[in-house]
């Protein structure tokens, strides 16, 4: 420690360069915190049921394979089960096909599933009298400027009606207001009628079939039992199901359009391994610079090996102090990044294996882009380096 | 101080800190080697105030160097105090350097980032002294160098006279008994230079430290007690002040 203010002060030498420095660190390891904490989520998701209030049932095979609508009554059968309700994706695209508008078609009991999403009773009233009428979002409704009782269009890029077109025309009879962060995806997407869907859409495209079940369970700490035995319902059959949790069954979801485990690792290497060269460069024009003070510490009686590990220590503390920054950063944003995706992510807090692999990646990478000037320092020629050479 | 040439064995026992005998230095340049000094024998009296003189390329700074066991002979034997500086590893000559000599350069060579305090504390940090000895004995060496009252400024707020005394301080604060100074008023002003001349003077009267130190200014020499010319690597000749 009593070198302490002596490493300090040689790190802050050049004060701008050190910042700017620090600056890229502290990216990085905020980098490194969502994106460590999106790994966990992925990772985690599907371990255990225990805690959800609603399970979703899906075809284990895969996301895009449907499920018999028939499932929904032997899942209620199901001891623990409080209700069940069921949900097609339909997608779509509003006047442009840019503008892509999450809607999904759902049975008549889907929002009941969801307390947390207010509807009024006026709203559910008309939904349920109107074939073709909708809920809207409100951040959906507000977005486009649309209005209860307004008439819209929407394109599938799927399903065709059974006149071939693409076009469909809803009513919207209400809005949806999600109350709680956990369901805020609920504001920005569309709920129409399966029985419409299925009775509309051109015959061959759904032919009664669901997408997935949504299940709430009378006692959350029973749902991963509830969760074996639904998934216990179809084993062995052509539509096996993975009954999960939400949150697992959008990771899921994801799992299956790409690696995530994967894309992580890829963009953390290639972050750290700009990060070496960019704080190696930094370490090198700091100890180059430097010559002539180090020389001098080793003509007062410093010995070669505490030289060597001075600079060390000043590369490791830089590393450290950006990266320490960055994580902190990270532990605060992710609350709010989970609360932003509206329950799509449910990312966990930066425990403390996330900051023990952090941690261990700030003195490994400190140790490595010191190695070269230390090394340079330690074998450094006291009366060549005095007089310039 | 005596050329050994002339040297009697009784000297040698009167207090003689530094001996040095057939002392030879041979750089390396590419292929070619340059032989700095030659078989250089010279005595220097515990107490002595010594100037080297000569020029430029005679081999002063290189004979000042190992003296201080900044750089090892490439033949011959110095011994300081007795001790074979020429024998010792590179981490026991960092240990010795620390513990025994204090060392003055031309362009002050103070770490800018750190305080006039900090600064003359950085040989105290290889010693188990505590934190609040530290202070107080850099405190007392600013003191005797007359910057008691700058110690918190940085060397950029420091005239080159005052970085050159803060130097000193630095040089003195862990009390060794040698003091190898090079050029060490070659960057000031007359009145700085006699400033700082006067400090070794009195460093060398009052405290008893024996001063090695090389210059070109034949006013600095005048402050020594004795002079000794360099040429091509041998020595010349010798004047007493």
């Amino acid at each position: 420690m009593k070198y302490f203010h002596l490493i300090w002060a040689a790190l802050f030498r050049r004060k701008t360069r050190t910042i700017l420095t620090l600056v890229s660190i502290t990216a990085a390891f905020l980098l490194f915190g969502m994106l460590d904490a999106v790994r966990i989520s992925f990772d985690q998701a599907g371990k255990s049921a225990n805690g959800a209030q609603r399970l979703q049932t899906g075809s284990k095979l895969s996301f895009i394979q449907p499920l018999p609508q028939g499932l929904g009554e032997k899942i209620a059968t199901v001891p623990g089960v409080k209700s069940v309700a069921y949900s097609n994706w339909f997608g779509g695209a509003y006047q442009d096909p840019h503008n892509q508008v999450f809607t999904f078609a759902v049975s008549d009991n889907y929002i009941d599933q969801y307390p947390e999403v207010q509807v009024s009773g006026d709203a559910r009233k008309a939904f349920t009298n109107t074939r073709t009428g909708i809920l809207v979002g409100e951040k959906l409704l507000e977005k486009y400027h649309w209005k209860v009782g307004q008439q819209i269009p929407l394109q599938s890029n799927i399903f065709p009606q059974q006149n071939g077109s693409k076009n469909w025309t809803f009513d919207i009879v209400g809005v949806l207001h999600p109350t709680d962060q956990s369901v805020a995806f609920y504001g920005q997407i569309i709920l129409m009628h399966w029985k419409y869907f299925d009775d509309a859409v051109m015959k061959g495209y759904n032919n009664g079939q669901v997408g997935w079940y949504v299940v709430r369970v009378n006692d959350v700490h029973q749902a991963d039992q509830v969760a074996r035995a639904i998934d216990a319902l179809s084993a062995n059959s052509d539509h096996e199901t993975r009954t999960q949790t939400e949150a697992a069954a959008t990771a899921s979801w994801m799992k299956q359009l790409a690696d995530i485990g994967l894309i992580v690792g890829s963009i953390m290497g290639a972050v750290f391994f700009t990060l070496l060269l960019l704080t190696g460069n930094t370490m090198m024009q700091a100890v180059r610079e430097r010559t002539s003070e180090l020389a001098v510490l080793k003509t007062l009686g410093f010995s070669d090996q505490g030289v060597l590990a001075m600079v060390l220590a000043e590369s490791v503390l830089l590393v450290v102090l950006g990266g320490v920054i960055g994580i902190g950063l990270a532990a605060m944003l992710i609350p709010g990044v989970s609360a932003g995706s509206g329950g799509m992510l449910n990312l966990p807090t930066v425990g403390a294996d996330s900051w023990g692999l952090g941690v261990g990646l700030m003195v490994a990478i400190g140790l490595v882009v010191g190695a070269i000037p230390a090394w340079r320092a330690m074998r450094l020629n006291i009366v060549d380096a005095l007089a310039g050479r | 101080m005596r050329d050994q040439n002339s040297s009697t064995p009784e000297d040698v026992a009167m207090g003689t800190l530094i001996e040095i005998r057939d002392l030879s230095k041979v750089y390396e340049r590419g292929r070619q080697k340059v032989e700095v000094l030659h078989h250089i024998n010279l005595d220097i009296a515990e107490g002595d105030f010594l100037a080297l003189m000569g020029p430029s390329g005679s081999g002063k700074t290189t004979l000042l160097n190992l003296v201080g066991g900044l750089d090892t002979p490439s033949g011959g034997s110095i011994a300081v105090a007795g001790q074979r500086i020429d024998q010792l590893g590179a981490g026991s000559l960092a240990r010795w350097r620390a513990s025994n000599v204090g060392f003055v350069f031309q362009f002050y060579n103070l770490m800018p980032t750190l305080s006039a305090q900090r600064n003359v504390e950085l040989p105290l940090l290889l010693t188990k002294l505590s934190a609040a000895q530290r202070r107080k004995n850099a405190a007392i060496a600013l003191q005797l160098v007359g910057l008691a009252d700058r110690a918190s400024h940085k060397p950029t707020e420091l005239s080159g006279g005052q970085q050159q005394r803060v130097a000193i301080a630095r040089a003195i604060v862990s009390d060794p008994a040698l003091l190898v100074c090079d050029e060490p008023t070659g960057d000031l002003d007359r009145h700085s230079a006699e400033e700082v001349l006067g400090l070794l003077r009195q460093l060398n009267r009052e405290h008893g430290k024996t001063i090695v130190m090389v210059t070109h200014d034949p006013k600095a020499a005048e402050y020594a007690d004795h002079t000794l010319h360099l040429d091509k690597g041998t020595l010349v000749e010798q004047a007493t002040a």
